[in-house]
């Protein structure tokens, strides 16, 4: 158990710098999700971390410690690999023993340690099996259980369920979850899928090309994103992003020719382009909406209908999350409205404004 | 799409395989209804065809005292053994060198590293045939005439087999060897533990060809035995048929011949079976 400290890290490869500074703090206990698009940095942040990957400059403390000279098996710190990374030859069994028999443990309490990680993971009828014999989620147990048995400061997850079908990565989410808060052991967790961090981390840390968007509670990174690319990112279907221009003193937004977003708080501008971010949901269908859609596509999702629209007057792309089952002409002129508490507005380098 | 069943073209098709099956065995029927007749019946004409009463009376000539008619009369449990010392340690020197080699190439980052690999590669073209002059001049300044280190080493450096362990090696996924790392396993025991177990199959596959590699030299241990009691069984059977003062006795070459041929097809039987099990476990 320890926190881990990132300062001002950076990655480079030759000239191509690929990390560009990354600072944060990791508590102790925190479960923190890593997320962003493929090629952002994510993955090799995370190989940093595990020392698999020499870094360039700056530091890594884990639990006040500098481990930036430590080989992997000197951080103290256990990994689950994306493809699970397990021995085939290797029994399940085996594969969780090998780290304490290199550890020197004796016969007696590796067995010990070894099956109360698999009861953990009710993996102990598998214990004879080779991984071949395992189907995709139980591989992923073992690997988890290769992890715990070691009782590290800290897990690092590299994508673990991708490699899983979506019933199945949905329980498996749930089952990491619960195994870290019981645990308690600090995580950091890398993955492209925003759900899987939503509901994973007790904070997030948004990383694109190479730098921290954003770092803190899911909840936060959703009400109160900091830049346009966090705003895009998290929450789906993703958010809506108008080209406006500001007008009345910073009072309102005006969208196309005649449509006008209020805002609550004045910006500091005017006359000045901005663009304005509202998600699906917080739009809703008005007889006296602002915004007048022409219907492309209606997808239905049980729960609720999403409609794919542009915007009558300028063209510009919205899509609309209404509840339920809702069933519309093709090319239907709609109208729509907006929560004006939930109206997001950035400027021309992507920061957040008012 | 399927394959249609049709009984005639199952027919030609099995026909031809007993054909071809018959044509290849002949030559080896005869070896041994030569090794079952004594010498005289074998100068007389026609050829018998089926066996006769001398298998045993044979096979103890050529295993106890050798064969009579030569000056160098070795008898054959020696030639078998010397073959064999020499075959096994050409094969499991070859993988043991090749392994080590091929670990050094693909895992470790150091100085000239693919120059390297590629002077490896370079000796391909050049077998024992072609630098067997200064080879020969190498083993005799180091006293290995006449010895199964002399036999056997200036064989064992192999190109092939190194290049094959390194393309085996490089189809290892990476996170096996980050794996192993976290889990605190150094260089050696990463090759010793993880490494050696997944290439068992290719080990076991590349034995059956070395062996019969091994076994099969005829030049170089030629060359570099002149003692009777260090030849090896297929030089063995040459100096039968060179014998100048009489007629070659075809009885006693074609047992030795046999018996010549049962090693290489015990391990090719053996080894088949452990070669197909990993085949069909492929899991890296």
């Amino acid at each position: 158990m320890a926190d881990i400290v990132l300062e001002n890290l950076k990655k480079s490869y030759g000239n191509t710098d690929v990390v560009h500074g990354i600072s944060g703090q990791i508590n102790d206990g925190e479960f923190v999700v890593v997320v962003g698009a493929s090629g952002c940095g994510k993955s090799t942040l995370l190989r940093m971390l595990a020392g698999l990957e020499t870094v360039t400059a700056g530091e890594i403390r884990i639990d006040g410690k500098r481990v930036n000279e430590l080989e992997p098996s000197e951080r103290d710190i256990a990994m689950v690999f994306q493809n699970y990374a397990l021995y085939p030859h290797m029994t399940v069994f085996e594969n969780m023993a090998y780290s304490l028999k290199i550890q020197g443990k004796s016969r007696a309490q590796i067995k010990e340690t070894v099956q109360a990680a698999a009861e953990i993971l009710e993996i102990t009828p598998y214990l004879d099996r080779k991984p071949r014999q395992l189907s995709g989620g139980q591989r992923q147990r073992v690997a988890m259980g290769r992890a715990i048995v070691r009782q590290p400061k800290a897990f690092l997850f590299d994508e673990p369920l991708s490699n899983l079908d979506a019933k199945l990565r949905v329980q498996m989410r749930v089952e990491i979850k619960q195994l870290q808060r019981r645990l308690g052991t600090t995580s950091v967790y890398v993955t492209h899928d925003q759900v899987e961090a939503m509901t994973l981390g007790d904070r997030l840390m948004v990383l694109n090309a190479g730098r921290v968007e954003q770092f803190g509670a899911p909840i936060d990174l959703y009400e109160q994103p900091q830049t346009q690319f966090v705003a895009g990112f998290i929450g789906s279907p993703s958010m809506n992003f108008f080209k406006t221009t500001v007008i009345d003193n910073g009072a309102t937004l005006r969208v196309g020719q005649q449509t006008n977003i209020q805002l609550q708080t004045n910006l500091q501008a005017n006359d000045a382009e901005v663009t304005a971010g509202i998600r699906p949901e917080h739009l809703f269908l008005t007889d006296d909406g602002v915004f007048e859609i022409e219907l492309l596509l209606q997808e239905h999702l049980g729960a609720e209908t999403l409609l794919h629209a542009t915007l009558s007057d300028s063209g510009q792309a919205i899509t609309v999350l209404v509840p339920g089952y809702q069933q519309f002409e093709p090319n239907a002129r709609l109208k729509v409205g907006y929560q004006p508490d939930k109206v997001h507005v950035f400027g021309d380098d992507g920061a957040r404004l008012g | 799409m399927m394959v249609e069943r049709r009984p005639m073209s199952d027919f030609l098709a099995h026909a031809g395989l007993i054909v071809s099956v018959l044509l290849i065995a002949f030559p080896v029927w005869v070896a041994f209804v030569a090794a079952t007749h004594d010498a005289t019946r074998m100068t007389q004409v026609p050829l018998p065809l089926w066996p006769g009463d001398h298998l045993w009376e044979n096979l103890k000539t050529v295993f106890l005292t050798g064969y009579t008619g030569s000056s160098a009369g070795v008898p054959m449990w020696l030639t078998l053994t010397n073959s064999m010392v020499m075959a096994l340690s050409i094969a499991t020197g070859k993988i043991i060198i090749s392994l080590i080699a091929a670990f050094a190439v693909v895992y470790f980052r150091f100085p000239f590293r693919m120059f390297f690999f590629w002077l490896i590669f370079v000796t391909l073209m050049l077998p024992v045939e072609v630098r067997i002059l200064p080879t020969y001049e190498v083993v005799a300044n180091l006293g290995m005439l006449n010895s199964y280190a002399g036999l056997s080493i200036p064989l064992i450096a192999s190109a092939t087999a190194t290049f094959m362990f390194r393309q085996v090696f490089l189809t290892i996924p990476e996170e096996m060897l980050e794996s192993a790392r976290m889990d605190g396993a150094g260089p050696l025991r990463f090759f010793w533990d993880i490494l050696l177990p997944l290439s068992r199959t290719n080990i076991a596959a590349l034995f059956v060809i070395l062996f019969t590699y091994g076994w099969n030299q005829y030049l170089w241990p030629l060359l570099v035995t002149t003692e009777p009691n260090m030849t090896t069984i297929v030089m063995s059977i040459r100096q039968m048929l060179a014998a100048a003062e009489q007629s070659p006795q075809w009885n006693l070459i074609m047992m030795t011949s046999l018996l010549a041929m049962l090693p290489p097809l015990l391990v090719v039987v053996v080894m088949q079976r452990l070669f197909v099990k990993g085949l069909t476990e492929t899991d890296k």
